[in-house]
Parts: structure tokens; C-alpha cells; sequence
């Protein structure tokens, strides 16, 4: 194939010459057409965020007028320091920066100790233990709230930030992932040399595992963050306006706790700014892992 | 290797002057043949480290995944058998299966089963639709592919309450956004908080915004993996790009389209925060008509607001159930596709 061929406009009728070098169609480059559309869907994909921002600019009186606003208006200050003091949004950003940083710190560590034992280690039930975990990693949230709650009011902790913790500690999804990672990517003869000079696990784990299973543990620790921060049927059970979260603060906004609109949406704006700024920042490896769990799961 | 096994015998050597090692050890090593007494203890150390470390290494995922998924697992339909009063934890008596007949009884839940449906009917489909052609278009030599790929996933950042709350005002009768749009079109005015369609259709647009980028890279992934020689011999048959997509594309992402509509089935089961914030002040009702109440709103609202944690357990098991026979669907039309390869 040459470059001009490659260059081929993806809208171009196929030529009969040209056929084969249409064929491979994913090794094409996008027409306009094609860029068209994929602006169109970017639109629809950033449109609301951005609307969130104009609408946190204005006024709730503004808010409540037609035409609705299509450009920034001069409040947003105002509004974001009112949903950070009045809707607590500064308490629940720092709670929910402890609650997915202690869930994502624990469920890396975890999961790559059980995703290596599972993809390097012979050990009994291994198999129907990772089929117990595959087996279960959709089970929805609803199905462990009722129990939870009645354990954490026995033990009068309700509204303190360990009863959401404590059950976000480890995934099923995590151990799975690295798993999955490290059946390819840790060569098994690293290991054996390295049992040979007499390592313990714990060092093979340290000096061996760990450097071999970083870059999932790196997107393993975004994906986990992501969710954690985002978590919301049992942080909304389990904690108030209190002690919130922020999906707890936004739910109290969403329930009337501050009855202005355009302070709500500078809310919305504070909660969503962390994972903005992170999908800023690694949007690729996110993205990345992603379509890396989609291949192997 | 042997280098390395000198090195162990040679530590080993000197930790034999240390007190306290047992001497019948030390003969039974020398009995084998080993160099020194304590290799023995080390050698043990070894074997014991072989066999426990796995364990080790599983054990604090499965004692927390256990304790904090599984246990509750089972507490949940034990509770379902019992009455549970929020105002009175400590009061638990055997109901047997008075929690599911008194379910099965109930207009509201066979209410919640239809929306939960008709909703995850509305959300799943238009979405893996546009994914599925999001990722063939995201799949061509692109400027800056991770930035369109990153831009189509930013939605996934934004949490569901955080979503809702913007849609619901863009959705607002009176000066909402997309009523203005609309008006533009000629349409008049919906409300679409309590029409019966209309905030079917309004939450549902929330779900699609939120998963279709996530979809589309999942399709993306798969594409990628189909070899390109499949493409090449489609096109000496003399197939175009649409046929191309449509007879290598589709039937070698079969696999993950299966996949996708299963994780969005279950996804579509438990909805729950999207209606939630939907109906704001009194949304754990699903709105005036209960319109828009899916199964998860619904065990929230007996369980939290009614106050009968026996029911919503009840109501839990019963969409696990539900989960249980998905996944028995997807087993048999995953063995039929791979028979019929």
C-alpha cells in the first residue's frame, strides 16, 4: 500500500483498482463526513458539561426565564463558594477525596496479591475460587444494603465515613482485571529464577510482581477512583448531609437542601471537577483500559 | 542454578551455629544428604512459603469480598423471610414468604417490574446502536484519535447525580432547554417530569448520555481485533464498505455485542439514581403517577422511606432473580453461537 492510497478520502467511490486498498477498512483515514458526525457526538458528549458551567455563571432567577442562557454570566464565583459552604460541598469533596482514596489504595494492593496468586500460583480451589469471583462480579448493590445497614447501626457508626469505606474495599472487577493482566504479561520464568536464588514471595511480590503489573495497577487505580468517587445507592443510606459524600451533598441539593438552581449546578460543576481534571490529565490510559478490560473480559 | 543453591547452603551453614536449633534436625538433614542441619528448617521455611503464600496472597480479597458482598448476599433473602421495621431494628420475627406474596400482590411492584423494563428497553437499544456506530466511525486513521475518544468517554466522569441534576433542568417545563429547543420544531411545550412517556424517555436520555461513549470503546477494542485479511477477502469478493461492516464487522463483534447487551441489562435493572434525583423532593415514588418508579427506586422508597427492610429485601431478591435468568439466557445463546460456528 502506498501513501497516497492510504490517504484515499474515506468517501470516495471505490474504484475498481482501488478495491483492495478500500478493503482494509480500518486502516483508512476518515473522510469529513466522518468527522462531521464524530463532532456531532462530541457536541453531544461535552454540550451538557458546559451548559452546567453557563448555568452555574448565572442566576437562579436567570435560570427561570425563556430563552434559557446560552452564554456565561458573571455569578459563578459566587454560586461555587455558596454550594462549598451552604451545601456542604467543601466537607463532602474532602470525605469523598479520604473514602476513593483509602478504596483505591486498598483495591489495587489487593487485587493484584489475589490477581497474581490466581494467574501465577498453583494453589487448591484456585479455579472454582476465580470462578466464585468471576460469577459474581455483577451482583448489584441492593443486593448488600439491607445487611450493611442493619451491621453499622448495631455498630453505631452511621454517619461516619468507615461504613462506606469498608464495603468499597475490594472488587471483584479488580482481582478479575489484573488477573487477567498478568497471566500475559508476568513471564513465569521470572518467577521460577527468582525462586531459584531463593526469594521468599513476599520479596517476588515487591521485587518481581509489582514492577511487571504497574501499568494495570496504574489504570486499575483510575477506573477504581472513578467509581468509588461516583458510588451512590449505599453512600446515600449510609451517611447524611452531616457527614456527606459528594453524590451524598448533590442528592441533598437534588432533595431541595439549597432550593437555587443555579447554586445547584455549581454543585454539580465542584462534584464532576476532580474526574474532569483526571480524565484531563489521563484520559489516555483510562481510555486505554477500558478497551483493555473490554478484549480480555 | 547450582550457584545459587551453593549460596543457600552456604547461609544455611552459618545459621547453624545459632542456638536454639534443634539437633534432631540437624541429623535428619545430614541424613538426607544435606550439606548443613539448619537447610532443613530454611527448606521447610521454603516449602511452607510455597504453599501458604497463595493463600496469603487471596485471603484479604476474599475475607473483605466475602464479609462486605457475599455474607450479605445471603443475609439479604434471610431478611426477606423475616419482618424488618426501620423503627425498630432489634424487633425481627419469621414471616416466611410473606414479603414476596404481599410483593406479588402489589400493583406498585408489578408497576416497577414494567418500568424497569420499559426503560431498560428505551436506554439499552438506541445506545448500543449509536456505540456500535461511534466506534466503526472512531475506528477509521483519525487526527487526534485519543482526544475523540477521550471527549466521547467524558459523560462516564460524570457521576449520576451530577447528571441528573443538569438534565433535569434541562428538562424543565418551563424554560427548560429542551423545550425551547423543541419549540423551534413547532412542538409545543412537554412536561416531561409527568408524562408518562416523556419521563420514561427524559431519565432513559440520561442513561444513554452517560454509557455510549463507554460502549463505543468497548466496540472500538473488538474491531481492532478483527484481522484485517477478513476485510481484504470481502473486498476481492467485490463487498463495499457497507457489506463489509455488515457481514465481517457485525457477525466478529457478535461476542461482545452479546456481552455489552447483558452488562446494559443489568445495568437497566438496577437503576436507580437517575429517577431518584429525576423526581426531585419526593422522587423515591417515581413521580405523581409513579411513572418512572424502576425496581431499585422502588426497594429504596419501601425500604428507607416506608421503612420495611424485610420488603425491600424481598424486593432485592427478586432482581436478582431476575439477574440469575439473564444470565441463564445469555449462557444458552453463548453455547448456540459458538455451536453455530
Amino acid at each position: 500500500m502506498t501513501t497516497s492510497e492510504l490517504t484515499l478520502p474515506a468517501t470516495k467511490p471505490p474504484r475498481a483498482g482501488r478495491r483492495r486498498v478500500m478493503g482494509a477498512g480500518k486502516q483508512l483515514h476518515a473522510g469529513p463526513v466522518t468527522y462531521v458526525v464524530l463532532t456531532v457526538f462530541a457536541l453531544a458528549s461535552l454540550a451538557p458539561l458546559v451548559w452546567t458551567a453557563i448555568a452555574a455563571s448565572r442566576t437562579a432567577h436567570r435560570l427561570d426565564e425563556t430563552p434559557p442562557p446560552l452564554w456565561f454570566g458573571g455569578n459563578l464565583f459566587k454560586n461555587l463558594e455558596t454550594a462549598w459552604d451552604q451545601a456542604g460541598l467543601g466537607t463532602a469533596m474532602f470525605n469523598s477525596l479520604i473514602v476513593a482514596g483509602t478504596i483505591t489504595v486498598s483495591t489495587v494492593l489487593f487485587s493484584t496479591l489475589a490477581g497474581f496468586a490466581f494467574a501465577k500460583l498453583r494453589f487448591r480451589f484456585s479455579g472454582l475460587l476465580l470462578l466464585l469471583t468471576i460469577g459474581t462480579m455483577m451482583i448489584p448493590p441492593q443486593l448488600a444494603v439491607v445487611p450493611l445497614y442493619l451491621w453499622m447501626s448495631d455498630l453505631g457508626w452511621s454517619n461516619q465515613l468507615q461504613t462506606v469505606i469498608l464495603p468499597g474495599l475490594v472488587t471483584a472487577f479488580g482481582t478479575f482485571f489484573m488477573r487477567q493482566y498478568l497471566v500475559q504479561a508476568l513471564p513465569s520464568e521470572l518467577i521460577e529464577a527468582a525462586r531459584v536464588d531463593g526469594a521468599s514471595s513476599l520479596r517476588i511480590v515487591w521485587h518481581v510482581v509489582f514492577p511487571a503489573a504497574r501499568p494495570a495497577m496504574a489504570v486499575l487505580g483510575l477506573l477504581t477512583f472513578v467509581f468509588a468517587w461516583n458510588d451512590f445507592l449505599w453512600p446515600i443510606i449510609a451517611l447524611n448531609q452531616q457527614n456527606p459524600t459528594v453524590q451524598v451533598a448533590l442528592n441533598s441539593l437534588g432533595t431541595g437542601y439549597v432550593p437555587d438552581q443555579a447554586v445547584i449546578m455549581a454543585g454539580a460543576l465542584l462534584g464532576t471537577l476532580p474526574l474532569l481534571i483526571a480524565f484531563l490529565l489521563f484520559g489516555k490510559q483510562i481510555v486505554g483500559g477500558i478497551m483493555q478490560g473490554a478484549i480480555k473480559g | 542454578m547450582s550457584s545459587s543453591k551453593q549460596a543457600l547452603a552456604h547461609s544455611a551453614t552459618s545459621a547453624d551455629a545459632a542456638p536454639g536449633t534443634p539437633p534432631g534436625a540437624a541429623r535428619g538433614a545430614h541424613g538426607r544428604g544435606a550439606p548443613a542441619g539448619a537447610d532443613s528448617w530454611r527448606s521447610r521455611l521454603y516449602r511452607w512459603d510455597m504453599k501458604a503464600s497463595p493463600y496469603a496472597f487471596v485471603a484479604p480479597f476474599f475475607v473483605l469480598f466475602g464479609a462486605f458482598t457475599l455474607v450479605p448476599l445471603l443475609y439479604t433473602a434471610w431478611y426477606s423471610l423475616h419482618h424488618v421495621q426501620l423503627s425498630a431494628l432489634d424487633h425481627q420475627t419469621w414471616a416466611g414468604l410473606d414479603n414476596y406474596r404481599n410483593l406479588l400482590s402489589s400493583d406498585f411492584f408489578w408497576n416497577a417490574l414494567e418500568n424497569t423494563f420499559t426503560i431498560g428497553l428505551i436506554s439499552t437499544v438506541p445506545q448500543l446502536l449509536a456505540a456500535l456506530g461511534l466506534a466503526h466511525l472512531l475506528n477509521y486513521r483519525l487526527r487526534g484519535s485519543t482526544v475523540w475518544r477521550v471527549v466521547m468517554l467524558t459523560p462516564y466522569a460524570t457521576s449520576v447525580a451530577a447528571a441528573t441534576l443538569v438534565f433535569t433542568l434541562l428538562y424543565s417545563w418551563d424554560g427548560g432547554m429542551v423545550n425551547w429547543i423543541l419549540h423551534f420544531f413547532g412542538v409545543g411545550a412537554v412536561n416531561w417530569r409527568e408524562s408518562d412517556w416523556g419521563s420514561q424517555f427524559a431519565v432513559s436520555s440520561i442513561v444513554i448520555w452517560r454509557w455510549t461513549g463507554y460502549n463505543a470503546l468497548i466496540y472500538l477494542a473488538a474491531m481492532q481485533a478483527i484481522p484485517s485479511d477478513l476485510y481484504e477477502s470481502a473486498a476481492i469478493d467485490g463487498a463495499n464498505r457497507w457489506q463489509q461492516f455488515w457481514h465481517v464487522t457485525i457477525p466478529q463483534l457478535r461476542p461482545t455485542i452479546l456481552f455489552t447487551i447483558v452488562v446494559s441489562t443489568i445495568g437497566a435493572t438496577q437503576l436507580f439514581g437517575e429517577p431518584l434525583l429525576f423526581g426531585g423532593v419526593s422522587g423515591s415514588k417515581g413521580g405523581s403517577e409513579h411513572q418512572y418508579q424502576t425496581l431499585g427506586l422502588y426497594m429504596y422508597d419501601q425500604g428507607w422511606i416506608i421503612g420495611n427492610l424485610g420488603k425491600a429485601s424481598a424486593i432485592a431478591w427478586s432482581m436478582f432473580l431476575i439477574l440469575l435468568l439473564i444470565a441463564a439466557v445469555n449462557l444458552l445463546l453463548t453455547r448456540r453461537l459458538r455451536k453455530s460456528r
